[in-house]
C-alpha cells in the first residue's frame, strides 16, 4: 500500500504538487498578498534587525580590512588562504541550486519547480554576492579590482588567460549576471502583477517602473517563453561550468588534495548538494511563516530531499575516490596528506564532514523520514555544516602540510574570520528579508500555469473516462 | 506618417482562455490582422492564432553567442600573440586549450543578454504609457481575465460593425479602448 501511495505522487497524476481548490485568481491574490497587503509582524521585523546587526559586524570587519590589511585574519605560511576561501567556495555552492532548480528542472518538464524556483533564485543572487565579497577582500587591494578584466591600460598588461583564477573572475561574473537576468525575466510579470494590484502610490510607480510596461500581450508571452526556455538552456551548462571552474583553482596547483582529476565533478555535485540543503533550510520556515503549505507541499519537501540523498551519495563517492587515488598514486605526499587529514591535527574536521555529508544523509532512505519536516531542517543544516566542513579539510588541512616538514603550521582562524563569516550570514538574510517583503516569493504567472494546465489535464482525464463508465 | 484613429481599438473580455482563443481564431479566420491578446498566463497557441509564428529570438540568441564567442577568442589571441607575447619554455602562443573556459563563458554571457535584451527591445519594452492601460478592467489582465484587442488601425475595423462582431463572440464585455 505504502508503495502504491508513493507511485501515486508523481508529477503525471499531480496529486500534491498544488493543495487542490486553487484558481488563477486564488494563487494570484494568495502570493501578491505576501506583499502588498501583510503588514510588518515581529517574526519579520526581529529577524531584519538581527541580520541588520550582521550587516553592521559585516561592515566594521570589512572597514578593519581596508584600514589594516588582510593580516587581520588568520592567513598565514603556508596557509594564505583560510576562512576567507572557504567561505567564498560555501557560497558560491550554495548559489548552484538556484540556477539548478530554475533552468534544469524546467528544461526537464519538473512541475514541482513552480514554487521552489523564485526564492531558490533569489537564494543564488544574494549567496554570489556574499561569495564575491571574499575573493575581494582577499586581494587586499580590493580597490584595484578592475585590474582582474581585460581592458587596454598604461601598465601594457593583460591578465593571464591560462590561470584558472583568472577564468574564475569571468565564470563566477558571468554566473552572477546571467542569474540576475534570469531572475529578473522571471520577475517581470510579477511586477505587473503587484502593479496592478498595489493600493499605495508610490508601490504602484516602483512595481510599474520595474515591470517596464508589461501588459501580457500574447505576441509579448510568446518572444518571453522562448527567450525564458533559451535562458534556461544557457544557464544549465553554466552552472556545471562555474563550479567546475572553482574546482580548476584547486586542481591547478600541485598541492596535495588539490591536484586531482575528481574535483570538478565532485565539487558540482557537492554544490548542488548545499545548494539544495540551503533551500531546504529557507523553505521549511517560509511555508510556516506564511502559511505556504498549499503552495510547497510535502512532495516538494520530498523531491528535494531524494535530491540530497543522490548528490550526498555523489559526494561520498567522491571522498572515497580522494582516498582511493591518495593510495593507488604511490605518491608519498600524497598518501602522507590522507594520513594527516586522518589522523592529523585537523582530524577532527575530517570525521565531522564524514558523519556531516555522508553518514547523517542515509536516513533519507526512509519514506516516512523524508516526509518528517523537523528532520529535514535539522539534517539540511547539518550538511551546511559538513559541506563547509569539506571546503575547510580541502582547503587548509592540504595547505598546512605541504612538502618540506620545516615550512608546516597550525592555522587557526581569529575574530575577523569569524566576524567576516557571521557578517556575511547576516547579508545573505538581510537581503532575504528585503525579498521576502518586497516581491514575491513564488512566481504567480508560473503557478497560473500550473493551474491551468492541472485543470485541462483533469478536464481530459473525465472526458476520457466518461465513456467506460 | 499615418493619421491618428480616433480610438486605439475596442476590446472584448473574456474569463476563460479556451474562449478567448476561440474569440481569436474566428478574429483572424474574419480577416482582422492588427489585434491582440492580453493574458495573465501565457496560452498556448494563441499567438499562432493571431498569424504570429516565429519570433527571431533563438536567431538573435545565436548570433550573440557566436559574438560572445569571437570576442573572447580574438580578445586572448591578440593579447597573448600580438600584444604581449611571453615565450615561456618555447610553448605555443596561442594556447587555444586554455582558452576555452573564458570563450565558453562569454558564449553564454552574450548569449544571455542578446535573449533579454532582444525579448525587450523586440516587445518595445520598457514602454511607460500603453492606451490599452485605459480600459478600467483591464488590471484583471493580471489576475484572471483575457483580453482580446482589435486596433483601430486594422484595415476591416469599424466601430460599430467590429463591436458587433466581437459581441457575437461572447464575450464578458466589450469596450473602447481610448488613446
Amino acid at each position: 500500500m505504502a508503495s502504491d501511495a508513493l507511485e501515486s505522487r508523481g508529477p503525471s497524476d499531480g496529486a500534491p504538487v498544488l493543495a487542490p481548490g486553487h484558481t488563477v485568481a486564488s494563487v494570484t491574490d494568495k502570493i501578491s498578498e505576501l506583499v502588498l497587503v501583510r503588514p510588518y509582524n515581529w517574526r519579520w521585523i526581529s529577524g531584519f534587525l538581527l541580520s541588520s546587526m550582521l550587516v553592521t559586524l559585516m561592515l566594521v570587519t570589512i572597514a578593519n580590512i581596508l584600514f589594516v590589511g588582510v593580516g587581520v585574519w588568520g592567513i598565514r605560511r603556508p596557509v594564505m588562504w583560510g576562512w576567507d576561501i572557504v567561505n567564498f567556495v560555501w557560497w558560491i555552492g550554495i548559489g548552484h541550486a538556484g540556477t539548478l532548480i530554475s533552468a534544469v528542472l524546467l528544461l526537464l518538464k519538473q512541475e514541482w519547480r513552480t514554487s521552489i524556483n523564485r526564492f531558490a533564485e533569489a537564494m543564488t543572487l544574494f549567496a554570489v554576492a556574499c561569495a564575491g565579497l571574499y575573493p575581494l577582500m582577499h586581494m587586499g587591494r580590493p580597490w584595484f579590482f578592475y585590474w582582474l578584466l581585460p581592458y587596454p591600460n598604461t601598465m601594457a598588461l593583460w591578465p593571464q588567460w591560462r590561470s584558472p583564477l583568472v577564468w574564475d573572475v569571468f565564470a563566477v561574473s558571468t554566473y552572477g549576471t546571467v542569474s540576475l537576468l534570469f531572475w529578473y525575466v522571471g520577475l517581470i510579470p510579477d511586477l505587473a502583477t503587484l502593479r496592478d494590484r498595489a493600493t499605495n502610490t508610490f508601490a504602484r510607480w516602483v512595481y510599474g517602473a520595474l515591470a517596464m510596461g508589461w501588459r501580457g500581450s500574447a505576441i509579448h508571452w510568446h518572444r518571453y517563453r522562448t527567450a525564458y526556455l533559451l535562458l534556461a538552456g544557457l544557464a544549465t551548462p553554466l552552472v556545471v561550468s562555474v563550479h567546475s571552474v572553482v574546482s580548476l583553482d584547486f586542481t591547478g596547483g600541485v598541492i596535495p588534495g588539490w591536484h586531482s582529476t575528481i574535483f570538478p565533478p565532485y565539487f558540482v555535485a557537492g554544490a548542488i548538494y548545499s545548494g539544495f540543503a540551503m533551500v531546504m533550510s529557507l523553505a521549511i520556515p517560509l511555508r510556516a511563516a506564511y502559511k505556504l503549505e498549499d503552495f510547497i507541499t510535502m512532495h516538494h519537501l520530498e523531491n528535494m530531499a531524494k535530491v540530497l540523498l543522490a548528490t550526498g551519495l555523489i559526494v561520498t563517492y567522491g571522498y572515497a575516490m580522494e582516498a582511493f587515488f591518495a593510495w593507488y598514486s604511490g605518491s608519498e605526499y600524497e598518501m602522507a596528506l590522507m594520513e594527516n587529514r586522518l589522523h592529523g591535527p585537523y582530524a577532527h574536521t575530517y570525521w565531522l564532514l564524514i558523519l556531516c555529508n555522508c553518514l547523517s544523509v542515509q536516513l533519507l532512505w526512509f519514506g516516512p523520514l523524508r516526509r518528517n519536516v523537523p528532520l529535514l531542517f535539522v539534517l539540511s543544516v547539518v550538511i551546511n555544516v559538513g559541506m563547509w566542513l569539506e571546503r575547510y579539510v580541502i582547503i587548509v588541512v592540504s595547505l598546512s602540510r605541504d612538502f618540506v616538514p620545516a615550512a608546516w603550521n597550525v592555522y587557526h582562524a581569529t575574530f575577523w574570520d569569524y566576524s567576516m563569516y557571521y557578517g556575511t550570514i547576516g547579508f545573505f538574510f538581510f537581503l532575504m528579508f528585503l525579498f521576502i517583503r518586497f516581491l514575491p516569493v513564488i512566481s504567480i504567472a508560473e503557478m497560473r500555469e500550473l493551474v491551468v494546465e492541472r485543470q485541462e489535464r483533469a478536464e481530459a482525464r473525465e472526458s476520457s473516462a466518461q465513456p467506460v463508465s | 506618417m499615418k493619421t491618428k484613429t480616433p480610438i486605439y481599438g475596442l476590446m472584448a473580455e473574456y474569463t476563460d482562455p479556451e474562449a478567448l482563443l476561440e474569440a481569436a481564431r474566428h478574429a483572424y479566420e474574419r480577416g482582422y490582422r492588427r489585434m491582440d491578446a492580453y493574458t495573465p498566463l501565457p496560452i498556448h497557441g494563441l499567438a499562432e492564432a493571431m498569424g504570429f509564428t516565429h519570433n527571431r529570438m533563438a536567431l538573435l540568441v545565436l548570433i550573440g553567442g557566436l559574438t560572445g564567442g569571437a570576442t573572447a577568442v580574438l580578445m586572448m589571441w591578440y593579447s597573448a600573440v600580438i600584444n604581449y607575447p611571453l615565450n615561456i619554455g618555447g610553448k605555443p602562443l596561442f594556447s587555444w586549450p586554455a582558452f576555452v573556459p573564458i570563450t565558453f563563458e562569454l558564449v553564454i554571457l552574450f548569449s544571455a543578454f542578446s535573449a533579454v535584451l532582444g525579448m525587450l527591445g523586440l516587445n518595445g519594452l520598457p514602454m511607460p504609457y500603453h492606451p490599452v492601460f485605459n480600459v478600467p478592467s483591464f488590471e484583471m489582465a493580471s489576475r484572471n481575465h483575457f483580453f482580446l484587442c482589435i486596433q483601430a488601425d486594422d484595415p476591416l475595423f469599424d466601430r460599430e460593425e467590429t463591436r458587433r462582431f466581437l459581441e457575437s463572440l461572447g464575450p464578458k464585455d466589450v469596450s473602447e479602448v481610448e488613446h
